[in-house]
């Protein structure tokens, strides 16, 4: 078990800087650096920078150095004071402008897995206890077409759909006037009440992967001899596929929840754009284009983050379902 | 027994005749590989449907201008929003022609409306004379599937068999263009990636050791960090002043860039099966280079698996370029890509108001469901043992 913690937690602050790496690296992609744009910004209000003032700066704000001290620079700011660098498009830093649109898409995120599990255990049990029946034809060709198509096409054909036949456009997490509200319990309503169209569009494809795998290893365990042991005792049909098979046929479920985390997060930015949802993924984009690259980086960077520890955090659900890697070693 | 019965024995008992089993299994003992998992994939009829289709989307990549019927980019504001066009047959002596479409302002919706007048018509000619395009970039033709009879007919003016856009362009063109450069993005990717694949996997699965468990923590990490964020990041930071091609290159090399890994899993697990092998053993004793071993003992005995992983990249390829594009940081415009073209239907009042402007969409959904199915195919096919 602490073996297991140990090459996890490890393997997690190798991810977390192999994220920050990258972020920097895309941070400094584009031609010209943070002076660049702040002589850029000094100059449409009308006062005039110089060259001197521009090497100057860049003294100061360390740009002159190794690309590796700056980025030791970046990054000891970030873990020190939780600075993120400066959004030339808000005029505010970085964190004070993603802050809410984080909270929102981690909400979502985790609202999507929820509605994962909720939806892809019963039918990929269901699935395997009644395999051939029509619901298992059903669902895993239902399964099949979720899987293949990108989410961001269900977006639009649902926004279209809803267009057509509802006379309205699926759009936002929020109604006008909570927009930009403070949080409150109506707000929060509002927000569940808005939720949903999104989670379904996240969620397909996740959940055919989930009934897939729930569906195959259930059926694994079906064929076993305990199974017929427990029949041929008497149990009950329902304590028989429910106390030992389906545990069992869970593990894997909570493992592909780590393997899909990087998946929903990557839709929630598109979705996030064809939906305009109030989340880090318009703001993403709007960034990359106008070349905000403190803002576009810090985005890709804690979402980065969040998917790493996402990751992580399944691996210990699955450290605490499972007993036979808690207590492997001991 | 008379005759009749004689007959009826042969073709309607449910035994199969016992001539009949023995040739199908002297034939199964002396198939190579190949053929039988040919055999298998025909059986998959899903797969084996699907994978028709796709070879129907690559005639439309190879023969995108030939399909075309005008020039992608033509605009004219006058055509705008124009409804889809049949071909009628056999009016008046004409095999093929088209009917006249008169567009005009409703003064309360202020949106213009299109009718028909088929008493005014043009007729159509196959393989006619059309724009000028070069073949595969080789060779100079003007040849078309559909063209105007009369030389004097402007095409811009009367053929729209998918409608046109908010600019006047027509749609069916655009999509061929559109499928020629969405596909062919995912080949090239695709073809990056099983260099990408092959080289990794084959290095970590043959060496095995450290070598082996440092690759497989790297490719770890790059499947935990979420890639469409980084595509967006690599690709906006293209200078504005990149041509069409720079672009269309880069993106692809930086889809691939992400998307070898599970081709190199793949790759991987099977060196490491195969390692030890007596075959592999046999040609490291006998003086094989390692290059040998791995390109000419190890590899061919598991194409069709790398050939099943590359058609199951293809779709994620497609999707990734779709996105990209449609979110405004892959290809532009001028260039026409799905993503592009469905970036015209964004706008869900727009569509609603002319809905082939989603006729796209219905294209890149019919590739990705057919190439993934084919896709599984191969690989149920390829390897019949294997697990979900």
């Amino acid at each position: 078990m602490l073996n297991f913690l140990i090459r996890r937690t490890v393997f997690m602050f190798v991810a977390l800087f192999a994220v920050t790496v990258i972020s920097f690296f895309i941070i400094n992609l584009p031609k010209g650096d943070y002076v660049t744009a702040y002589i850029a910004q000094l100059q449409a209000t009308g006062s005039l920078v110089d060259a001197d003032e521009a090497s100057n700066l860049r003294k100061f704000y360390g740009l002159d150095r190794p690309l590796y001290i700056q980025y030791l620079k970046w990054i000891s700011q970030i873990v020190l004071e939780q600075n993120l660098g400066f959004s030339f498009e808000y005029n505010q830093p970085v964190t004070v402008v993603i802050a809410e649109r984080l909270l929102l898409t981690i909400i979502l995120a985790i609202a999507t897995i929820i509605f994962i599990w909720i939806f892809a255990i019963p039918i990929g049990i269901i699935s395997a206890v009644k395999q051939y029946s029509f619901w298992d034809y059903l669902f895993t060709f239902l399964g099949f077409i979720g899987l293949a198509i990108p989410d961001f096409m269900i977006a639009l054909i649902m926004m279209y759909l809803f267009f057509v036949w509802f006379d309205f456009s699926p759009g936002g997490l929020f109604s006008p006037e909570f927009s930009q509200a403070a949080w409150s319990y109506a707000r929060v309503m509002d927000l569940i009440e808005h939720m949903w169209i999104p989670i379904v569009v996240l969620g397909t494809a996740g959940t055919a992967q989930l009934i897939r795998i729930t569906r195959a290893n259930l059926l694994d365990e079906l064929a076993k001899p305990y199974v017929v042991t427990a029949r041929a005792k008497g149990l009950s049909e329902w304590k028989v596929i429910a106390k030992y098979p389906v545990r069992i046929a869970l593990n894997p479920a909570i493992s592909l929840t780590a393997y899909i985390l990087p998946f929903l997060i990557s839709g929630s930015v598109i979705v996030g754009v064809v939906l305009s949802l109030p989340t880090v993924g318009p703001m993403l984009v709007k960034a990359l284009v106008a070349q905000d690259m403190y803002l576009a980086g810090g985005i890709i960077l804690l979402v980065g983050f969040m998917t790493v520890i996402g990751t992580f955090i399944s691996d210990l659900l699955l450290l605490w379902i499972d007993p036979r890697i808690r207590f492997e070693g001991s | 027994m008379n005759y009749l019965s004689k007959i009826k024995n042969k073709f309607f008992s449910d035994k199969i005749p016992e001539e009949i089993i023995v040739q199908e299994d002297e034939s199964i003992q002396i198939a190579t590989q190949r053929q039988l998992i040919w055999r298998r994939f025909k059986r998959h009829r899903l797969g084996f449907a699907s994978s028709i289709v796709v070879i129907l989307f690559y005639v439309v990549v190879l023969f995108a201008d030939f399909l075309a019927t005008s020039v992608p980019v033509h605009y004219g504001a006058a055509r705008g929003f124009m409804p889809p066009q049949p071909i009628k047959f056999f009016q008046e002596g004409d095999f093929l022609s088209v009917c006249h479409v008169i567009g005009e302002r409703n003064l309360e919706s202020f949106r213009m409306e299109h009718t028909a007048d088929c008493n005014n018509r043009e007729p159509l000619q196959l393989f006619g004379k059309g724009y000028e395009y070069k073949l595969w970039g080789l060779f100079k033709t003007d040849r078309h599937l559909f063209a105007m009879k009369n030389p004097d007919a402007n095409v811009d003016e009367w053929i729209h068999l998918m409608g046109t856009d908010k600019q006047g362009r027509d749609v069916f063109s655009r999509v061929m263009h559109g499928t020629r450069v969405s596909l062919t993005i995912g080949i090239i990717g695709v073809g990056l990636s099983i260099v990408f694949g092959i080289f990794i996997g084959s290095i970590s699965g043959y060496y095995g050791g450290l070598i082996d468990s440092l690759l497989q923590r790297f490719i770890e990490i790059i499947r935990s960090v979420p890639t469409i964020p980084l595509y967006m990041g690599f690709s906006a930071a293209f200078p504005a002043d990149w041509t069409i091609n720079q672009v269309y290159f880069m993106i692809t090399v930086i889809i691939s860039l992400f998307a070898w890994t599970d081709l190199a899993r793949v790759i991987r697990g099977r060196f490491l099966s195969l390692r030890d092998e007596d075959f592999v053993v046999a040609a490291r004793l006998n003086g094989a280079s390692t290059m040998r071993i791995v390109f000419v003992h190890m590899l061919p005995s598991f194409y069709s698996h790398i050939i099943a992983q590359a058609s199951l990249a293809l779709p994620l390829m497609i999707v990734t370029e779709t996105s990209l594009s449609y979110l405004g940081l892959g290809l532009r415009p001028p260039a026409i890509s799905y993503g592009v073209l469905l970036k015209d239907a964004q706008n869900v009042q727009a569509v609603a108001h002319s809905p082939w402007l989603f006729l796209p969409a219905i294209f890149v959904i019919v590739v990705i469901l057919a190439l993934n199915f084919m896709g599984d195919g191969i690989r149920d096919a390829a390897d019949p043992y294997q697990e979900v």
